[in-house]
């Protein structure tokens, strides 16, 4: 209807549709203070009663200047601002700048920080799926879901906390290695524990809870299609893409780390209860990845190989010579990548961060257009976008 | 009502419309009484159940025992809030809202038939009086929403006038059924009506009335607005929705009528289909008539919360669709039914 009405068709949003009677968009601002926007997003909407004409982001609530502290710290003492970009799935950002280091410097890590990295990784990949499918559920007004997902991350984060101190904001993995090796206690026992009973229980309970529940599929198919046109152009990565049917994922088109030595699978968006794209395929592309996820790091753990856990000693500054690297991984939210420019020594002449979440929410602007106010916090949420990634 | 009535024209020596202004009082500070204390209660009880299915404990610490004080707490701390009126609000119309909402649940108490002779107001149109002057409500909603001027304020009154009287409509045509069964809009004759064990409660009589339950039910979670159909509300789209500008007591009360609401719609549920006072099973006559009817008010109050904490929230163009397509069509045709089913049965008079 609105969308007929924005290709030159009249419709209520016309100053003159009704004669004698002025009428006019209603602006309205959704943000930075909304428990819809998943943390200080601003979204300026135009909208006719229910119907949304035209939305736009407006970002920058949470800048901290992140590109530019890297030029000002050493390679080591940055990786703990790449935790606070995605800080629910701090591990993966953690990996994306250890290996642009590396690649950079031409530092070899050893296969046990390797496997190290991918089960951390790939537990916080879980964590922050969970966030997701939690806030999507919420955003939905499913309350108990949300519940039960931060439940079970509470495990993976104590498990996290284990190894490597840090609850939330890890610092786990440095250039070279990893920080710590494992903890002396049954860690990778309590993992594989974990790991199976998320499989087992954990996600039938959430899929008979939410995934099938027939309210929770009125709401999200067919709503918020992103085509499979629509998210090359506007470049979205991650869950995003693959909810439109494109079997993309970095670990296996473009691998890094050892992740071409597992075994797992990609899941995509095949519009099973609506179209191919819509809010319920990102759903169920993110339910199926911590099945694969849960898969990689039992892998990861099983095939964990003795030997030392770093190749630079911890205390010794990382030195790369002059020259440019772009390595990019695939974090819980798309793609993120770094392109760190080096003159020598021990700090980045330039480092500049690709936000896969900006992207993502990008093409906001497009499908936003003739959603109803309800459906358009739907589909922000199956973005599952993170604040502090887009704005560093 | 007739002890009393006997009492204070013989005992304390008043005249007739004496006794009855005294009586009428009393009756009106005990309805008040027993609605803030509901109010109260299910707060509580509102958040143990949702942390019952939500795997946690809840409210645990005030009062010892379970958090017993918490709602206690709660509302001693919202007496103490600071009372913000918008600048830009309507003054007249934001202060009054509250009032009216509170008083369209506090009216309807008056027909509830609690036991036996125990109604406040013991009218011939005892049930037409409960959905008229619940309907005050939407009223209230949709002054506060205009009269905070916000616009989430605005979009909530909007979709919540919009919801509410929409189901108004299945909602007395789930109850139609009943009362051409019962013959009389009286609330005291549709409940004498089910006397004799559960078998003769409405909602088993006839798979018509058992289906109009299950209607009066829906409607009345759209109602009251809670989930899954609390679009006027809908924290995660419009804030607060409708009360996003009230603070302090005058939140209060929004608050207040909500489990008013919740209690009253429970308790109609519980005259029109679960046979109000009387005891499902002959072996628990024992028990008083008014505990009865509340421990069932109770019981259906935690099935409004049980969905509630386990459902999604519909959008509401669902929400119109599901009252206009689906249940006013499923009413009527349970109301003919029903007819057709009293006519085969030779129940009609």
């Amino acid at each position: 209807m609105a969308i007929e009405a924005t290709n030159g068709k009249k419709g209520w949003g016309d100053q003159d549709q009704v004669p004698g009677i002025k009428s006019e968009l209603l602006e309205l601002n959704m943000g930075p203070q909304h428990p819809a926007t998943h943390g200080v997003l601003r979204l300026l909407l135009h909208t006719d009663g229910e119907i949304v004409y035209k939305v736009t982001p407006v970002l920058g609530y949470l800048h901290r200047c992140a590109e530019k502290i890297a030029e000002g710290v050493d390679y080591k003492q940055w990786v703990v601002y790449t935790d606070r970009f995605d800080y629910l799935a701090p591990m993966t950002c953690n990996h994306t700048y250890v290996t642009a280091v590396e690649k950079l410097g031409g530092i070899e890590v050893p296969a046990r920080a390797e496997h190290l990295r991918i089960a951390t990784a790939e537990l916080s990949r879980v964590a922050s799926h969970l966030i997701a499918l939690a806030t999507f559920g919420l955003d939905m007004g499913a309350w108990t879901p949300l519940l039960y997902c931060f439940r079970e991350r509470e495990e993976i984060l104590n498990l996290l906390e284990r190894i490597s101190g840090g609850r939330m904001l890890y610092n786990y993995m440095v250039p070279g290695g990893v920080r710590y090796d494992l903890p002396r206690d049954n860690w990778v026992a309590d993992v594989l524990e974990f790991v199976t009973m998320m499989e087992k229980k954990k996600l039938p309970d959430y899929n008979t809870l939410l995934t099938y529940n027939k309210i929770f599929i009125e709401r999200t198919s067919d709503v918020g299609i992103i085509t499979r046109e629509d998210a090359f152009a506007y470049g979205c990565t991650g869950p995003v893409l693959r909810g439109s049917g494109v079997k993309w994922d970095c670990r296996r088109d473009d691998p890094y780390s050892l992740y071409h030595k597992f075994d797992f699978e990609i899941p995509v968006g095949m519009g099973e209860m609506g179209t191919v794209g819509d809010c319920w395929d990102r759903y169920i592309v993110r339910v199926r990845e911590i099945e694969q996820s849960c898969r990689l790091i039992r892998q990861a753990l099983e095939q964990l190989p003795e030997g030392p856990y770093q190749s630079i000693e911890l205390k010794k500054p990382v030195r790369v010579p002059a020259g440019a690297a772009f390595t990019r991984t695939e974090t819980a939210k798309g793609e993120l990548g770094h392109y760190i420019v080096a003159d020598g020594g021990q700090k980045p002449f330039r480092n500049k961060v690709r936000s896969c979440s900006m992207c993502n929410l990008q093409v906001l602007e497009k499908i936003g257009v003739g959603l109803m106010v309800s459906d358009l916090v739907a589909t922000v949420g199956s973005l599952d976008i993170v604040l502090g990634e887009i704005d560093r | 009502m007739e002890a009393m009535y006997a009492f204070f024209m013989d005992k304390a020596g008043m005249g007739q419309a004496g006794a009855h202004v005294t009586v009428a009082a009393i009756m009106a500070t005990l309805m008040f009484i027993v609605m803030a204390l509901c109010a109260l209660v299910f707060t509580w009880m509102e958040r143990k159940v949702a942390a019952f299915l939500q795997s946690r404990w809840g409210p645990m610490r005030t009062g010892r025992w379970q958090g017993w004080a918490q709602a206690v707490a709660d509302m001693l701390k919202i007496l103490g809030k600071e009372d913000i009126i918008p600048a830009e609000a309507d003054k007249a119309l934001f202060i009054f809202a509250p009032l009216l909402v509170l008083l369209g649940s506090l009216l309807a108490w008056a027909a509830i038939p609690w036991a036996p002779g125990f109604v406040a107001a013991d009218l011939d149109l005892g049930l037409f009086y409960i959905f008229a002057v619940s309907s005050m409500v939407i009223i209230g909603i949709l002054m506060a929403g205009w009269a905070s001027n916000n616009k989430w304020a605005l979009y909530g009154a909007a979709r919540g006038a919009a919801q509410m009287v929409s189901y108004e409509i299945p909602l007395a045509l789930a109850a139609i059924p009943v009362v051409m069964y019962t013959g009389s809009l009286n609330t005291q004759d549709i409940v004498i009506a089910q006397q004799g064990g559960i078998w003769n409660w409405f909602i088993f009589r006839n798979p018509f009335l058992f289906v109009s339950f299950f209607l009066y039910f829906v409607a009345s979670i759209a109602e009251t607005n809670r989930g899954p159909f609390d679009m006027p509300e809908t924290e995660s789209e419009l804030v607060a929705g409708y009360h996003t500008e009230y603070t302090g007591m005058r939140f209060a009360f929004f608050f207040l009528s909500e489990y008013a609401n919740l209690f009253l719609v429970s308790m109609i549920a519980v005259l029109l289909f679960l046979g109000g006072w009387w005891a499902p099973i002959p072996g628990l006559d024992f028990l008083p008539a008014a505990l009865t009817f509340v421990i069932k008010g109770v019981l259906m109050v935690f099935l409004n919360m049980w969905v509630r904490w386990t459902l999604p929230r519909v959008r509401v163009d669902q929400l119109m669709h599901l009252c206009w397509k689906v249940m006013i069509p499923a009413a009527l045709i349970c109301t003919v039914g029903a007819g057709l089913w009293m006519m085969a049965s030779g129940a009609a008079g």
